[in-house]
């Protein structure tokens, strides 16, 4: 791994170590975000599969009823009769934060209470076909729904998840590595540079003692000068 | 307050006039993704569309993948169910952990 190009100094040493605490004390603290956000994406995701399985079911059976309908009623009538629809859904989004993730809680009010009061036709002209389809698509409102909540939720958390992913995997295998490694380079160049400061230093403190030896000698008499 | 749209051919979404959403005709792709764009802009946070629509206009419906505000969520029209739906979830398995690891079930 590289190592940064800093200057071997003491305060850089300790900058890049305060940097390295950060970074790991966030390693920690992502990967526990992305470990829980997996958790709750993957409970989400099942409930979102179950879901589209059965309302894509029951959208195909209420579209089946729709085609059986027109097959008896004249075109034109099917779709007069479905022109002014009595029932109206108005819809309130509210936002649930879910580790940091922001997904949508969908809430709707419908015009009309009454479940028996949504056909908007009389029913002396119509089939019953057509009855039944209306009335399996206003069932299904409520999942629908639901379905839309959980899948925009796992669209989100995915891509949450993802970014998580690569900003654990940048600090843990970028990051914290080559910090360690300057720090380790930094260490080893001081020591070196101490090192070498004291070898000098005793090696100046020999050449002095000598000197001294020396002279003390002289001054004794015990050399001939 | 917001809306909730469904866009799809004339027969597919006749049905959802009479549960009281709002819906939209389209048969082709340029129509189809105006009508998204449109919407989006103007208050439907869920925008219900058929298979058949949402996998000609994949690219535009990418756009809103990350948004929070709208929802495009693919249903089954006439031409019955193509599984671009589960294969759309699938994605986001995919997307979040790497591999579909429930692909199973």
């Amino acid at each position: 791994m590289a190592v940064m190009n800093v200057n071997p100094t003491r305060m850089e040493l300790s900058r890049l170590k305060k940097r390295l605490v950060t970074a790991t004390r966030g390693h920690k603290l992502l990967k526990d975000k992305r470990d829980e956000l997996m958790r709750q994406f993957l409970n989400i995701v099942k409930e979102n599969k179950q879901l589209r399985r059965e309302v894509e079911q029951k959208i195909v059976q209420a579209n089946s009823h729709f085609v059986l309908a027109g097959s008896v009623m004249q075109h034109e009538v099917v779709g007069s009769a479905l022109l002014a629809p009595k029932q109206e859904v108005s819809l309130e989004v509210e936002y649930k934060n879910v580790m940091s993730v922001e997904v949508p809680k969908y809430i709707t009010k419908t015009k009309t209470s009454d479940p028996a009061d949504i056909y908007s036709y009389g029913l002396a002209y119509t089939y019953s076909d057509l009855d039944d389809a209306v009335y399996q698509l206003a069932d299904l409102l409520p999942e629908l729904l639901h379905l839309a909540e959980c899948e925009k939720s796992a669209q989100l958390m995915a891509s949450e998840i993802e970014k998580t992913r690569r900003r654990v995997n940048a600090l843990e295998h970028v990051m914290i590595p080559q910090l360690q490694e300057t720090i380790k380079m930094i260490t080893m160049k001081l020591d070196e540079s101490e090192r070498s400061s004291q070898t000098r230093l005793m090696k100046v403190k020999d050449m002095m003692v000598e000197k001294q030896i020396m002279e003390n000698r002289a001054r004794d008499g015990l050399v001939d000068a | 307050m917001k809306k909730i749209a469904v866009i799809g051919n004339a027969d597919s979404v006749k049905g959802f006039r009479a549960v009281g959403l709002d819906v939209f005709t389209a048969d082709d792709k340029e129509t189809a993704e105006k009508l998204i764009k449109s919407l989006a802009d103007n208050d439907f946070s869920i925008i219900y569309i058929t298979e058949r629509l949402f996998s000609l206009c994949a690219n535009e419906i990418q756009k809103f993948d990350e948004k929070k505000e709208v929802a495009v969520i693919p249903i089954p029209g006439t031409f019955g169910n193509n599984g671009i739906g589960m294969s759309n979830v699938s994605r986001s398995v995919e997307k979040a952990v790497g591999s579909d690891i429930l692909s199973n079930d």
